[in-house]
């Protein structure tokens, strides 16, 4: 299969997508009717939804039409920086998390697009680099986002435990180990189950996408494996990159916890 | 003197925790008492660096205290804090990961038994120990440092007192037993009594009284 084989095209008119506005009448309908007081939210999510993906759709259709690879590095960076400010809007207990997130979500995308294109799998044209870059840095920040949530809860509840260990003259390294562990499983797992269950329980989206373009069922598949395994990586990069770098912001130079995770004392 | 401390202060959350204090610590057993809130805790926290006094000084033989590397000092100083926090695993893998982190052999059945345990506690699941018996596998651990001296944070204020009794007969042993000086917090006099020659006693932060524990707790 050479990806170049993947290129299918169908036009979807705008009435389609005003048709579909039926099923978020829907939605609100239902919420409207149990209370669940959510028309509001439904209303700004359709809005956003057609105002972000139109506009980026726009931009993307510019930087297909310059084809030039700076474009797209330029347009990469964006959505680190953007994924890096929503996720720290996650991670709230976590101090400094910004820094650790944003290189986080800079190597997990550096690294795996580097990876797939120096492996072959993709050319490096805007075509391939936009669309997998975006999904690599979206997942990547989710990851890492669940992952420092977990830390700051973490750090939280294991202070005595964390302390305790620091006590006998471990390093804040050694001491937080178990900790990290658990916030770099947890920013992990849901890739890992939901790749476990992929096609038996759900359908992934760019498998859905190419069978709704035409693409043959054995192609889409392909692609779509690809994809989760790129995105195992870049989840297990990032997830890895933002713990490592972001437990240290609970500890000062000299192996103490921050006076922000220390309990009141007696 | 083991410890000194010079016009010591320390300030959380915007509230004075400690009030130019001085003082000395001599070596053997120190009791350091006081009400609940009198900053006790954490004037123990100072002593082996987990935290740094915000004003003054704190010399430990001589030298200050932050002069010491602090992971080496932690080892030197060992701190068992108020309540048990072990890692998970066994009792004998926490004492391992403890002599493994001071560079020391671990003499499983001694430190055991020098912490008022049995050997048959060492494949015990620290998670189904009871408080005090993880209380005791908390100083096993401290021990199998080899520290010089032990910091002890309200060592039985978790306990009845069948297991406050072995506890502190456990510590008494180790002083018979070891070259080792303890500094204990502790909000009942009566304890102090039982477990040490010299006493601070600490009252809203600020020093109330300190010397022989006959002057202090006459």
């Amino acid at each position: 299969m050479t990806m170049a084989a993947l290129g299918t095209s169908i036009h979807i008119a705008l009435w389609q997508v005003a048709a579909s506005l039926a099923l978020v009448a829907l939605a609100a309908a239902i919420s409207f009717w149990r209370g669940a007081d959510l028309e509001r939210d439904i209303g700004i999510a359709t809005v956003r939804s057609f105002v972000q993906l139109t506009l980026v759709g726009y931009a993307i259709k510019l930087i297909f039409e310059a084809d030039t690879i700076w474009l797209v590095l330029a347009l990469l960076a964006v959505m680190v920086l953007f994924g890096a400010i929503t996720a720290r809007s996650r991670a709230k207990k976590v101090p400094g998390s910004f820094r650790p997130l944003l290189i986080a979500l800079a190597l997990a995308g550096g690294s795996t697009l580097g990876l797939v294109v120096a492996l072959g799998i993709f050319e490096p044209t805007p075509r391939y680099l936009v669309p997998v870059g975006g999904m690599v840095i979206g997942n990547a920040m989710t990851a890492s986002a669940v992952a420092l949530n977990r830390l700051g809860d973490e750090m939280g509840e294991a202070r005595a435990r964390i302390e305790a260990t620091l006590a006998l003259g471990a390093t804040a390294r050694e001491a937080a180990a178990p900790t990290v562990r658990r916030a770099l499983r947890s920013g992990m797992i849901t890739l890992i189950d939901s790749t476990k269950t992929t096609g038996l329980i759900f359908f992934p989206g760019t498998m859905v996408g190419m069978l709704l373009a035409g693409a043959s069922p054995t192609d889409a598949v392909r692609l779509q494996l690809i994809l989760l395994y790129v995105l195992l990586g870049s989840v297990s990069i990032s997830a890895l990159v933002a713990t490592t770098l972001a437990y240290r912001n609970f500890f000062t130079p000299a192996s103490q916890l921050c006076e922000f995770v220390e309990e009141v004392v007696d | 003197m083991l410890f000194e401390l010079r016009e010591v202060g320390l300030d959380r959350g915007g509230k004075t925790v400690l009030d130019s204090l001085s003082a000395g610590i001599p070596e053997g057993s120190t009791a350091i008492v006081g009400p609940s809130g009198a900053g006790k805790s954490t004037l123990l926290r100072l002593l082996n660096r987990l935290a740094d006094p915000d004003r003054g000084e704190i010399a430990y033989r001589g030298r200050p205290l932050d002069s010491y590397e602090p992971l080496a000092l932690r080892r030197e100083v060992s701190l068992v804090p108020q309540l048990p926090a072990l890692l998970e695993g066994t009792v004998e893998s926490n004492l391992r990961y403890a002599a493994e982190l001071a560079g020391e052999l671990l003499d499983l059945d001694r430190t055991l038994a020098l912490a008022g345990l049995d050997p048959s506690f060492a494949e015990r699941d620290v998670a189904k120990l009871s408080v005090g018996e993880q209380q005791r596998a908390m100083l096993g651990r401290a021990l199998a440092q080899r520290p010089a001296v032990l910091l002890l944070d309200e060592p039985t204020s978790a306990l009845d007192h069948i297991a406050r009794d072995t506890i502190e007969a456990a510590l008494a042993e180790l002083r018979r037993e070891l070259d080792i000086s303890i500094v204990l917090v502790s909000h009942d006099p009566e304890q102090a009594r039982r477990l040490s020659d010299w006493v601070l006693r600490l009252e809203g932060g600020r020093l109330a009284g300190c010397g022989p524990l006959a002057e202090v707790l006459a």
